[in-house]
């Protein structure tokens, strides 16, 4: 049997980023004992990345806002793919949840009545992005790990050890969720450090891991990114939804090759920033899709006019949603009209002075400063499309963030599906992460305090654990070992790496065709027979090479459903956009693609592995609640809107 | 587990440990002290240079006693000279509050003042912790000791009073202000005149008030320790002025500290006859 | 310029040894430290330790020694150095090793938890905040703090004598005692916690002798000697030497 030391906690949280956090803080004040796992250092996780703003209609800067206008905007942005509940719900949460943070010790900044500022941003209405400087998601996450450590000294006045009710496993993998029958029973991993196993007894488990763009080749995502939670959800016999909805924000840093990727904040565009192509032309004007012509402004004329007025002008198509601009670029820099390392220009330098560029886009200076050699108050930036986000996810209960059959698993954050539809608008991640990471923990306590209640707690058989373990174990015995089946030489697990978010940025990635996803699928399949013989050198302790071998499995899976629903679904929307399907059908509105395991047993040892993993079903959606609808105009619900639905 | 965020076994916070720094036992086995490639002893080494010159001709100035005066200038150095053994100077800062039975240098009284006033300079402390001390001699340049209580005890808890040589600080400028617009005497006292000394004093005194003024005990107290700068405008765009100076406080530092030594040296020319003050008018 | 072959030194090992291994590997354009520690580990080294994420300066975890001098490697251009140029890199040097570039940080985990926490004013209620700009600049500077600890590796008081871990906090946590003593509605006086007496007793502020490293090392060019640590000698100063002030204090009892 396999060494494995075993602790027992109330709630396990997976993943240390917003949701992650703000799951730990309501399940730890709800009074269970809460542990949070994660791959990073405590603080370090990519919530730290974004830029921008968290959006919450709170209407400081402009007081028509309110959460339905919020909510129109988010249902707009995610062309009514969004589950319209969850949607209601951040909107109307989103302010109470920032106000919070404020009790916790966020400093944002200020309007000039000293209540938090809020500033534009893609495709809301009003100026709406509580924010801090371009550094938003480090204050986020800073005043989350504050908060913690603040219940930890409570916790130790009390009790008089700081981690007696909260605890943070730093620098751990979760590899498999542990099951008795149906429900949750905790979770098996190993630590990064010392490459020890681990399992943790708990009735009630959180997944707030984040999102998969490790997947692909230019991604603004970390090495964190390796879909962990979608593939443990999979594999725990949950099922995901939406995942051929990928975000590739419109700017990210082309050049140096090294940086490639490396988001530019959207606040850029917020700001003031304009982007031009090769021939100094503002292109977005050529590219705004008829369901948002009455939204923007028609001319260049009046798209500057709108940041010193924005009642009587409309803004300008610079901040149409990431999708469209994203694809705007695209075909610029496909026509031959892009700048020298193949994206288009992005310049702040004209409209804002150098002293006010540093003081709110003090990031975004020092980071082309340093990185790329470029003072944007001097000279445009060179961006193009980058991975960045993914709108599908877990399959979770809107209210609960329950999974969908499951019992005891919980899904918040980007690892959740459902919320942003076919693509997020800027800014509702961060509220995204903080209104459901608080429900997620809020009803992952219930649940566990309700389990405490009906019975002894579950523990998980031996059997499970010694399966994980073998598994994680595989690729220090691949070459010529039993598991690999033949005597092929082992595989360099950073080359299948490379290969694979090669083939995932060529064939799936912002324009999608049949054929090339097709291609993508194949190439998969052979990706994943190769990956079964990834070994690895050296040892346990702190191994990277091992780490990545683990997580190639959780690439490939995430993989294959983004790849397998992108090609299901023959129509464009948000963040899937098909070159032979390129309209919008309203039609599919009304259909979320399903993905399961296809061995429902959860297994991984089918003797075919070029065989798909990933099982794809059609499921309808919910409909609209009828007061949500009427909050927008008729004209505009029929873009989206079958007749019947309309009529109904 | 071991991998919360408790410190581990290794990490050693026992007082009891050997210390060692960055050769002690847990550290990455390094046998070099440091593996800065760069010339980092250049910036300690010229500091050093730099304070032991200014000590060097200071010294010998202030015990001088003598050659400070030459109408109608008087060296910074001496200035004010409340001793009776100070030349007599013409309506100038010349108080005698110590009895005869001073026999130095009237210097050494009131040096006292400037020198504490730099000695626990805030910019002076970094420069000479590191060019004197080696403490450290540069940064993740390791310290060439085992023990180190910086400035929690006595005498270098005594740092702490840098805020009463600057509240000394500011009534020595005043003086040397005062002194200056003496300078636009001539040596029979009559106005209206000004020769080089006027102008090399009033450089001085401006490199003195912008010294004084960027200092940090002076940037806490016009602003610095409110809580809330919105319920004190004035306060604020004083502290915002103090903190623009305070940036450019190691440089006000060094400029004022050689005008001085220069004024000093000017005046001990003209005192000593080996130069005649050009005038201006 | 295309690529060249640079020459690396990096140490490997772990607590019970280790040293400098040479490498010889391939550099590109635009390229930066952590650029060839990848291709390291995809190369040459596959199990070579490294802590990573965004790449972008922003979480601060590729904090490492580079020529000797602590920086983040993400954020250090192969520019900046001679082509024929030998670059060494090391783990943090005031840290226990874990393994290769890995180090245990755990000491700066355990001292945040030693400084009190924010405090909410008691009669605000969430959204009923309000705080002027000109009063959250100063403590905002220190939050764009990314805790990459290259002040506590750099700060010689932390570095060169592991028996002053225990009563000095270093510069990051003095940072964060200086930012919620300076926060406009931090209401710890109200529940008996004096932060500047704390930043003193508790912290060991008098440790510093303001040598500037740690400003010198901050990737976020925060001014910490001048903006923090010295405002928070000045404060205590306030409250420990200067009876004028202490005597105001007690007359007037109010709170700037």
């Amino acid at each position: 049997m396999t060494q494995v030391e075993r602790q027992a906690w109330d709630v396990v949280v997976v993943g240390a980023g917003g949701a992650g956090l703000r799951a730990a803080i309501e399940a730890r004040e709800q009074g269970m004992r809460c542990a949070v796992i994660c791959k990073s250092l405590f603080g370090k996780a990519h919530t730290v990345m974004a830029e921008g703003g968290i959006a919450a209609s709170m209407g400081n800067v402009n007081e028509g806002d309110n959460w339905q206008v919020h909510f129109r905007d988010t249902m707009r942005g995610g062309k009514f793919l969004n589950h319209w509940r969850m949607a209601e719900l951040h909107a109307q949460e989103a302010p109470d949840r920032v106000w919070e943070l404020e009790t916790w010790g966020a400093l944002f900044d200020r309007t000039a009545d000293g209540r938090i500022s809020q500033r534009n941003f893609g495709g809301h209405e009003y100026p709406r992005l509580a924010h801090v400087g371009d550094r938003t998601g480090l204050e986020l996450i800073r005043t989350l790990q504050q908060k913690i450590v603040s219940l930890q000294q409570e916790d130790k006045a009390e009790t008089g050890d700081y981690e007696s009710r909260l605890k943070v496993f730093q620098e751990c993998t979760v590899t498999r969720i542990l099951k008795d029958g149906e429900r949750v029973c905790g979770v098996f991993g190993y630590e990064r450090e010392s490459g020890r196993f681990f399992a943790i007894d708990a009735p009630a488990v959180v997944l707030a891991t984040g999102g998969i763009g490790k997947s692909f080749k230019v991604t603004s995502n970390s090495w964190e990114y390796t879909g962990d939670g979608h593939a443990l959800a999979l594999l725990a016999g949950a099922p995901l939804i939406n995942m051929e909805f990928v975000q590739f924000h419109p700017t990210g840093m082309v050049w140096p090759p090294s940086v490639k990727g490396i988001l530019v904040t959207e606040s850029v565009r917020g700001d003031g920033g304009v982007l031009r192509n090769s021939e100094g032309k503002r292109f977005m004007f050529d590219y705004i899709p008829d369901v948002f012509k009455e939204k923007y402004a028609q001319s260049e004329d009046e798209g500057d006019r709108w940041y010193e007025d924005p009642d009587h002008n409309r803004r300008p198509p610079e901040l149409l949603p990431r999708d469209e601009v994203a694809r705007a670029i695209n075909a610029e820099v496909k026509a031959g009209r892009g700048s020298p390392h193949g994206g288009v220009f992005l310049d702040v330098s004209t409209r804002m002075s150098a002293e006010v560029i540093k003081r709110r886009l003090p990031s975004m200076h020092h980071q082309f400063k340093e990185l790329a050699d470029v003072d944007i108050t001097a000279e445009p930036m060179e961006v193009g499309p980058t991975c960045h986000y993914v709108m599908g996810g877990v399959d979770v209960d809107p209210d609960t963030a329950a999974a969908t059959g499951v019992p005891g698993l919980f899904a918040a954050g980007e690892v959740a599906g459902g919320m942003h539809g076919s693509n997020r608008l800027g800014g509702n991640s961060l509220s995204d992460l903080l209104v459901f990471g608080r429900r997620a923990g809020l009803y992952a306590a219930k649940y566990a305090q309700d389990s405490a209640r009906s019975g002894p707690r579950a523990a998980p058989d031996e059997a499970q654990l010694d399966l994980a373990a073998a598994e994680a174990l595989r690729p220090f015995s691949a070459e010529g070992g039993a598991a690999s089946g033949s005597a092929a030489p082992a595989e360099n697990p950073y080359t299948l790496h490379q290969e694979l978010q090669q083939a995932m940025n060529d064939l799936v990635g912002i324009i999608r065709k049949a054929g090339e996803m097709e291609e993508a699928l194949h190439r998969l399949s052979g990706l994943r027979t190769r990956a079964r013989r990834a070994g690895v050198e050296g040892h346990r302790q702190f191994n990277p090479g091992w780490h990545l071998a683990i997580d190639l499995r959780n690439m490939l899976l995430v993989s294959e459903c983004v790849a397998r629903a992108a090609l299901e679904r023959s129509e464009s929307r948000g963040g899937h956009t098909r070159d032979d399907y390129p309209q919008m059908d309203r039609e599919w509105r009304r259909v979320n693609l399903v993905c399961r395991l296809s061995d429902p047993s959860g297994g991984l040892a089918a003797p075919d592995a070029g065989h798909g993993q990933i099982r794809l079903d059609r499921r309808e959606m919910p409909p609209i609640r009828p007061d949500l609808l009427g909050l927008f105009e008729k004209d505009e619900l029929m873009k989206y809107l079958t007749d019947e639905e309309l009529t109904q | 587990m071991a991998t919360g965020t408790d410190p581990q076994a290794t990490t050693s916070t026992d007082r009891e440990a050997p210390p060692g720094g960055v050769h002690g036992p847990s550290r990455a086995a390094i046998p070099s002290r440091h593996l800065r490639t760069d010339r980092w002893w250049l910036a300690p080494a010229a500091t050093a240079a730099g304070l032991l010159a200014f000590i060097v001709y200071s010294t010998w100035r202030a015990f001088a006693g003598d050659d400070y005066y030459a109408e109608p200038y008087v060296s910074p150095f001496y200035s004010p000279c409340i001793a009776q053994n100070c030349v007599p100077m013409k309506g100038g800062a010349n108080w005698e509050i110590f009895g005869a039975w001073w026999g130095l240098s009237p210097a050494l009284l009131i040096l006292i003042f400037p020198l504490g006033f730099r000695l626990t300079c805030y910019y002076y402390r970094k420069a000479y912790y590191r060019g004197f001390w080696a403490s450290p001699p540069a940064c993740a340049v390791a310290e060439p000791r085992s023990r180190y209580t910086g400035e929690t005890r006595f005498p270098l808890i005594l740092q702490n009073l840098h805020r009463y040589f600057f509240y000394f600080a500011l009534i020595v400028a005043g003086i040397l202000s005062y002194d200056t617009v003496l300078g636009f005497r001539d040596e029979h006292g009559r106005w209206g005149h000004m020769g080089l000394g006027t102008l090399i004093l009033l450089v001085n005194i401006t490199l003195i008030w912008a010294y004084t003024l960027s200092c940090h005990s002076c940037r806490h107290i016009v602003g610095g320790r409110l809580k809330h700068f919105s319920r004190h405008p004035v306060r604020y765009r004083l502290w915002e002025g103090v903190s623009r100076l305070n940036a450019r406080h190691a440089q006000l530092a060094w400029a004022s500290l050689i005008s001085v030594a220069v004024a000093d040296f000017y005046v001990y020319l003209l005192a000593s006859g080996a130069f005649d003050d050009p005038r201006f008018f | 310029m295309s690529a060249y072959e640079a020459r690396f030194r990096v140490w490997r090992g772990d607590v019970d040894g280790g040293g400098l291994k040479d490498f010889q590997v391939e550099v590109h354009d635009g390229e930066v430290v952590l650029d060839i520690v990848h291709r390291l580990q995809a190369t040459q080294a596959p199990d070579l330790a490294v802590r990573w994420n965004c790449k972008a300066g922003k979480c601060g975890s590729c904090s490492a020694e580079i020529n000797g001098r602590p920086r983040l490697m993400c954020m250090t251009r192969m520019s900046v150095f001679e082509q024929d140029e030998t670059i060494t890199i090391t783990p943090l040097r005031a840290f226990p090793v874990v393994r290769d570039l890995v180090t245990d940080v755990s000491f700066n985990y355990a001292k945040a938890r030693e400084v009190p926490s924010f405090v909410p004013p008691a009669d605000l209620k969430p959204g009923e905040y309000r705080m002027r700009q000109e009063d959250v600049g100063r403590s905002q500077e220190f939050r764009k703090c990314i805790e990459c600890f290259l002040c506590q590796d750099t700060c010689h008081v932390l570095r060169d004598f592991e028996q002053n871990k225990e009563a000095f906090a270093g510069p990051r946590f003095l940072m964060r005692v200086a930012e919620l003593d300076m926060h406009p509605l931090d209401a710890a006086a109200d529940s008996g916690i004096d932060r500047k007496r704390g930043a003193q007793e508790d912290h060991g502020l008098g440790y510093c002798n303001i040598t500037k490293c740690c400003t010198d090392v901050c990737p976020e060019q925060i001014r910490i000697t001048d903006n923090a640590l010295i405002p928070l000698k000045e404060r205590a100063v306030d409250r420990k030497y200067d009876p004028l002030v202490w005597l105001g204090n007690k007359i007037r009892r109010r709170d700037g």
